[in-house]
């Protein structure tokens, strides 16, 4: 039985992906031009810097950072992983340290090491304390892009909560957009009856734009112990196996709003990019396909020039809804 | 970080234990300690598995076979391939100076928590450090590794009924350090049971092996750490229970 990967290359240079590509793969996000729509989603990628050590982030079109809360967070306990048939479930918790560190540690250490804008992703456990975070991220120059959480399905009492109510969702929106002037991307739940309800509550209330799906909650029990695996008992579910959960999602929202839309759930390569686009995303987020291979998005990145020549397809952004 | 690695040696040591050895260029600059984690056909996560031993181009690996992964790994054969991510995790810090000098270590290790300690002595005792070496093991059927530490021409008791802290070695050996890893319990009863500084090394279910997602997060006294990232040494001082 041999396992063999022959797409990668280790320490091969991106520069050619930082200059090579011209102007095919660029799409643009509420005023924001993005090089390519490979964004690395929240959660997965940290702020960057263990990817920073493997190549050269800035061939990214921007990257979602891990999700903010007001006060730091320790998450929820280990185990906060399960394996499960082309995905795997966690129930991290939002850990992270609290806005003022990101804002005062980890934004200026990005800098050395990603010069483009990137996605700020809060969460919170009240109207207040979301708009708290984007408060404070607007004055900073880095972020280009306010992804609000909405939909976190690891934190009780927060978090999905609020993506699950329209009427909770529009008043997150409000509040956010009210003491911001950022592009404000509200991040919706899979885990409602219909979706495009809360998309366009969030649309109503000012988005400028919606980022969806983030995981479905799922769980997994251990057989030799018959306990749920995770501490948490569930957690999210996320990976290949629920990209077409969300490229219907997408395609569903896309048809229902005006605002522009990044696509994310189980992309790991660089045709589901294409196909999430025809669904009517104008970029997308690779998820944990990041955490079983650190170098997805630039071989994402490095690919589509030439899966774009397969199937006819001059401009990326040519693409984006074309299936609907 | 990402290799290719070619099988050379895949067999079964004891009836749940098999010892993998594979050779590759991305062996070179491992740490005791330090871990791989491999990909498999047909698992989403890769399976972290602590290098016992690595030269400048084989790593040798010891993994028990307790579920999906390990079954798959076990039916590999010479000549396969495997792709994994090395150089993972902190490994132990091998120069550890107490007071006046270097200090006199004690390796515990606990079943498959052994491998990385074998990888520890050989590094210590070519750097002229002589540790003193004990393992602990279920059963007789269980042992593995007890020759390899007897080549290192260390000192080496093996336990294989009872706990490993109720051992000579343990409770009236001449030791000022402790390096560990084992289950859960036996680090435990190390850290209660014993006086003296040290390093022990923990396990927890990963979804990255680098520090990405903040799957494998516990407390201590010095903050958050990544058992994969941060860890998964840890000083005994910064241990918080239950890790």
């Amino acid at each position: 039985m041999a396992c063999v990967t022959d797409k990668k290359t280790p320490g091969r240079s991106d520069t050619g992906l930082r200059t090579g590509l011209g102007t095919r793969l660029r799409v643009e996000l509420c005023g924001l031009t993005l090089d390519n729509p490979v964004i690395p989603a929240s959660g997965c990628f940290g702020y960057g810097k263990e990817f920073a050590e493997l190549y050269d982030i800035n061939i990214l079109g921007s990257f979602s950072f891990k999700g903010t809360t007001k006060e730091p967070r320790f998450g929820n306990d280990t185990p906060r992983i399960a394996e499960a048939p082309s995905g795997m479930l966690n129930s991290v918790g939002l850990q992270n340290p609290g806005i003022e560190h990101v804002i005062s540690h980890e934004l200026p250490e990005m800098k050395r090491y990603f010069t483009k804008k990137v996605i700020a992703n809060i969460s919170g456990f009240s109207e207040y304390e979301y708009a708290y975070c984007a408060e404070k991220l607007d004055k900073e120059d880095q972020i280009g892009i306010i992804e609000v959480n909405v939909s976190c399905p690891n934190v009780h009492g927060g978090g999905m909560s609020f993506g699950t109510d329209p009427s909770s969702a529009a008043k997150v929106t409000r509040a956010v957009k009210s003491v911001t002037s950022k592009p404000v991307f509200i991040k919706l739940s899979p885990n409602v009856s219909d979706i495009t309800e809360i998309a366009r509550a969030c649309e109503d209330a000012g988005a400028d734009g919606l980022s969806l799906i983030n995981t479905l909650l799922g769980m997994r029990i251990d057989l030799n112990k018959k306990r749920p695996v995770l501490a948490n008992r569930f957690g999210g579910f996320s990976g290949p196996a629920v990209f077409p959960v969300a490229l219907r999602m997408v395609y569903q929202t896309a048809s229902a709003v005006k605002i522009p839309i990044i696509g994310m759930g189980g992309i790991s390569k660089a045709e589901d990019v294409i196909e999430m686009m025809l669904a009517g995303a104008s970029a997308v987020q690779v998820g944990c396909a990041n955490l079983t291979d650190p170098y997805v998005c630039r071989d994402i990145i490095r690919d589509l020039p030439a899966v774009m020549d397969r199937y006819n397809i001059k401009n990326l952004k040519d693409v984006i809804g074309g299936a609907i | 970080m990402e290799d290719i690695f070619t099988v050379r040696e895949n067999i079964h040591v004891t009836e749940n234990v098999c010892r993998m050895t594979v050779t590759g260029a991305g062996a070179a600059g491992h740490r005791p300690g330090q871990f791989i984690n491999i990909k498999l056909p047909g698992c989403f996560l890769r399976r972290p598995i602590s290098v016992c031993d690595a030269g400048s181009d084989y790593i040798t690996l010891y993994y028990k076979t307790v579920g999906t992964g390990t079954d798959i790994m076990s039916r590999m054969a010479p000549g396969d391939e495997i792709n994994a991510l090395t150089h993972l995790g902190n490994g132990f810090d091998l120069n550890v100076r107490e007071g006046k000098g270097s200090v006199s270590p004690l390796l515990v290790g606990g079943g498959v928590g052994c491998p990385p300690l074998y990888f520890l002595a050989k590094e210590l005792t070519s750097a002229g450090v002589q540790p003193k070496v004990l393992i602990g093991f279920n059963s007789p059927a269980e042992v593995i590794l007890e020759n390899e530490f007897k080549q290192l021409e260390v000192s080496t008791q093996t336990v294989t009924s009872g706990f490993v802290t109720d051992s000579d070695m343990f409770t009236h050996g001449d030791y000022d350090y402790i390096y560990t890893c084992g289950p859960l319990p036996m680090l435990k009863a190390v850290y209660d049971k014993s006086t003296c500084k040290g390093q022990y090394s923990f396990e927890e279910r990963m979804g990255c092996g680098f520090g990405a997602c903040m799957g494998c997060s516990v407390k201590t006294n010095s903050g958050y750490k990544r058992i994969c990232k941060d860890g998964p040494v840890l000083l005994k001082e910064d241990i918080i229970w239950p890790v």
